[in-house]
C-alpha cells in the first residue's frame, strides 16, 4: 500500500539554527513549507514573507459593525419602536448611544479578532499528518522543525532530503498524507 | 561626524552596570526543554495534599454554602440581606465592586503590559488571567440577583419581546450590563485563547489516551507553524489591545453608576477614576496574596522570581499612592465646596457614630500600610507581602462598603435615615463566592496550564534567535 506523501520534516535545535535555515530555503525559491516551533521566532515573519496579518480587519470588521449595530439597537428601541422619554431629553442622542455602542465594539472586536485567526489558521481541525509523527511532538518542545511540502515544484523525495541535511537538519523524515 | 558615531556605537557594546542590569526573565536551568519539563510539571503530577487541604473547605463552600444562600434569597427576596430602605444597596454591590476590582489587575498585568513589552509579565500573566476571569464570574452573579427578581433578568438585555419592553439605553447601570459581560466575554476569550500553544504542548506530552483526548480537543490542531504563530500574535495583540480598553472602560462605567445619582459623596466627576484605581489596587493586593503561596508550594520560585513579586509590590505602591491622593482631593473638595451635605458625609466617615471603624480600617491601610512597601525589604519579604496583599483586600472592601453604606444611610433628610447591618445570609454568601473562586482557581492552577509555557520559551535567551544561546551565529546581532 503506497501511503501518498504530504512532504520531508527536519529538526533543527535552536531558534537561531533555523531562522539561518529558513533564510536559505527561501533563497532556494521553495515555495510549500513552513517552520514548526514551540513559540513564534522573531523575525520569522520576514523570513516567511508574510505580509501584515488579515485577523486585524476580521477584529475592525466585527468590531465596527457591533459599534454600529449597538447604535441601531438604541435607536430602534428606545426612539423608535418604542420611544422613552427620560429627563425630558431627545428621543435619541449621540452621548446616550455611545458607551453601550463601545462596549460592544469591545466584544465585537475581541471576537473577531478569535474568529479571525481560527479562519486564518483552519483551526479548529481535527487532524493534521504531521501529528501522526512521534518527533514531531518535539516542536512543542525544544526542537524547531522545518517541513517541505511535497506539492512544492522543486520537490524530490531523494534530492530535498540530501539537502535537507546538507542544511543541517537532523531526523530528516518523510511525513506520510494528504496534502 | 563619523569619529562621535564610532564613539556611539562603542558605547552601546559596553555592558551596563550590574545595578541597571535587568535581572533575567527567570532563573536556574533555561533551556527549552528544562522548562517545558519544569512547567508542565504541576499540571501532570500528582495532586499534592496542600492542594486537597485548600481544596476541600473551598469546595464545601461552593456547593453547599453558596447554594443554600442563593437560593434562599432568590426564592424568599431580598428581604433577607439586610438591604432595606434607605440603604437599599448593601454587600450585594459592595462585593459586586470588589470582585470586579479583582478581576482588574489580572488584565492590567497580562494585556496592559503585554503591550508596553514587559517580559517579566509571562510568568504571572496566565495565573492573573484565570484569576480575571474567576472573579468576573463571581462579580456577574452579584447584579443579576440583586435585582430581586432573579427570573426576570432577561429584561436588561435588548430581548424582543410582546410587551414592547425594551432597556433605557440612558442609565448607567444598563451600560453596566453590557460592560460586565463583555468583560466576562472578552476575558475569557483571552484567556483560552492564550492557553491554545499551551494545550498542544500537554496535548504533545500526554501519556494517557484520556489526557491526550481532552488536549487534543482543547487545542484544536494546534501545530504551531509560523503561519499559525503569524496569526496568533496579530490576534493576541488585538486582544491585548481591546483588554486595556475594558480595563478603564468596566470600572468607569461601575463608577458611572455611582456618579449619576445626587446623593452626597457620591456624586462626584472624579468616581470613574478612582474605581478604576481602586480596582486596578485591590486586583494586585489578590495577585500577591495568589502567587506567593502558590510559587513555593508548587515548586516555581526561579519561574516567578522575586524580581517579579518585587515589581508586582512596586505596582501596587503606585496604585495606593494614586488611592491616596484620591482620597485627599475626596476630602478636600467635599470641604471646599461648601456644600454642608457633602462636608457632612465625609466627616461621617471618619467621625460617625455607626461605621467610623471601616472608614480608619480603609484610611489605614489603603493610605497607611501601603507605604511599607517603599522598603526593599519589605519587597523581599514574601510574608511581609502576602499580609500586605491580604490587607489592601481587606481596605479595599471597607472603601467599597464605605461609599456604599456610608452615603446612603444618611441622606438629606434626616427622617430618612436608617441603618444597614449584613445579615449571616449576605455574609454566606459572600464566603460562597469566596470559596467558588478558590475552587475554580484551584482547579486551574492544577489541571490547566497556569503558566504561559510558549511565552515563557520565547522570553528567554534560549529563544532569541538573535542571541548566541539562541543560535545566533556571530556578526548575527541585531
Amino acid at each position: 500500500m503506497s501511503e501518498k506523501i504530504y512532504g520531508l520534516m527536519a529538526e533543527f535545535n535552536s531558534p537561531g539554527e533555523v531562522l539561518q535555515a529558513a533564510e536559505k530555503i527561501r533563497a532556494a525559491g521553495f515555495r510549500h513549507w513552513d517552520v514548526f516551533s514551540p513559540f513564534p521566532i522573531h523575525g520569522i515573519d520576514k523570513v516567511m514573507g508574510y505580509k501584515n496579518s488579515l485577523v486585524g480587519w476580521f477584529s475592525l470588521a466585527m468590531g465596527g459593525g457591533a459599534f454600529l449595530s449597538g447604535f441601531a439597537l438604541i435607536w430602534f428601541s428606545n426612539a423608535f419602536d418604542y420611544p422613552l422619554i427620560v429627563g425630558g431629553k431627545p428621543m435619541f442622542s449621540l452621548p446616550m448611544t455611545f458607551v453601550p455602542s463601545y462596549i460592544l465594539m469591545i466584544m465585537g472586536g475581541a471576537i473577531g479578532a478569535l474568529v479571525g485567526m481560527f479562519a486564518m489558521n483552519q483551526l479548529p481541525r481535527l487532524h493534521h499528518p504531521l501529528l501522526n509523527k512521534a518527533r514531531f511532538a518535539l516542536a512543542s518542545r525544544d526542537k524547531f522543525i522545518i517541513v517541505i511540502g511535497s506539492n512544492d515544484p522543486q520537490f524530490g523525495l531523494v534530492d530535498t532530503k540530501k539537502w535537507l541535511e546538507n542544511l543541517g537538519g537532523g531526523h530528516v523524515e518523510v511525513v506520510e498524507g494528504e496534502i | 561626524m563619523a569619529e562621535s558615531a564610532i564613539n556611539l556605537a562603542d558605547l552601546k557594546k559596553l555592558a551596563p552596570p550590574a545595578e541597571l542590569r535587568r535581572p533575567p526573565v527567570v532563573e536556574g536551568d533555561t533551556t527549552l526543554g528544562g522548562l517545558t519539563d519544569k512547567l508542565s510539571a504541576f499540571a501532570e503530577g500528582k495532586i499534592p495534599r496542600w492542594w486537597w487541604a485548600l481544596f476541600l473547605p473551598a469546595a464545601f463552600c461552593a456547593t453547599v454554602i453558596f447554594p443554600i444562600c442563593l437560593f434562599y434569597q432568590v426564592f424568599t427576596g431580598v428581604g433577607v440581606w439586610g438591604n432595606n430602605h434607605p440603604a437599599m444597596w448593601g454587600l450585594d454591590i459592595v462585593n459586586f465592586i470588589w470582585w470586579v476590582g479583582v478581576a482588574h489587575a489580572g488584565t492590567l498585568i497580562s494585556a496592559l503590559l503585554f503591550l508596553t513589552r514587559q517580559h517579566w509579565r509571562t510568568t504571572i500573566g496566565r495565573m492573573a488571567e484565570a484569576m480575571t476571569v474567576f472573579s468576573v464570574m463571581m462579580a456577574g452573579l452579584y447584579p443579576a440577583i440583586h435585582v430581586g427578581r432573579a427570573w426576570f433578568d432577561w429584561f436588561m438585555f435588548p430581548v424582543p419581546n410582546s410587551n414592547a419592553l425594551w432597556p433605557q439605553f440612558r442609565s448607567p447601570l444598563m451600560w453596566d450590563v453590557f460592560a460586565v459581560n463583555t468583560y466576562m466575554v472578552v476575558s475569557m476569550l483571552f484567556w483560552f485563547m492564550g492557553m491554545i500553544p499551551d494545550f498542544a504542548i500537554l496535548r504533545d506530552r500526554s501519556k494517557t489516551r484520556v489526557r491526550k483526548f481532552i488536549f487534543s480537543f482543547l487545542a484544536m490542531g494546534w501545530t504551531g507553524s509560523a503561519r499559525q504563530w503569524h496569526h496568533y500574535e496579530k490576534a493576541y495583540l488585538v486582544l491585548c489591545g481591546l483588554c486595556t480598553l475594558l480595563v478603564f472602560t468596566v470600572s468607569s462605567i461601575v463608577g458611572l453608576d455611582f456618579c449619576t445619582a445626587q446623593i452626597a459623596g457620591w456624586h462626584a466627576t472624579i468616581f470613574p477614576l478612582y474605581f478604576v484605581i481602586g480596582a486596578v489596587f485591590c486586583g494586585f493586593g489578590m495577585v500577591l496574596v495568589l502567587l506567593i503561596p502558590l510559587r513555593k508550594w508548587c515548586g516555581l520560585e526561579k519561574i516567578i522570581t522575586m524580581s517579579h513579586i518585587d515589581k508586582v509590590a512596586k505596582l501596587a505602591l503606585v496604585s495606593g499612592l494614586i488611592i491616596a491622593y484620591i482620597y485627599l482631593m475626596e476630602f478636600f473638595i467635599a470641604w471646599y465646596s461648601g456644600d454642608p451635605y457633602e462636608r457632612w458625609v465625609f466627616g461621617h466617615r471618619l467621625f460617625g457614630h455607626t461605621y467610623p471603624i471601616l472608614g480608619w480600617i480603609l484610611i489605614g491601610i489603603n493610605v497607611g500600610v501601603t507605604q511599607l512597601l517603599w522598603f526593599k525589604k519589605i519587597r523581599q519579604n514574601l510574608l511581609a507581602l502576602f499580609i500586605i496583599g491580604l490587607l489592601i483586600n481587606i481596605g479595599m472592601w471597607s472603601e467599597r462598603f464605605v461609599i456604599v453604606v456610608g452615603s446612603l444611610y444618611q441622606d438629606f433628610l434626616p427622617s430618612n435615615w436608617g441603618k444597614y447591618m449584613p445579615t449571616i445570609w449576605d455574609i454566606g454568601l459572600y464566603i460562597g463566592t469566596l470559596g467558588t473562586f478558590f475552587m475554580l482557581y484551584l482547579l486551574f492552577v492544577k489541571f490547566l496550564p497556569m503558566i504561559a509555557i510558549s511565552e515563557v520559551k520565547g522570553a528567554v535567551p534560549q529563544g532569541d534567535p538573535h542571541h548566541p544561546l539562541g543560535g545566533a551565529q556571530k556578526g548575527d546581532h541585531s
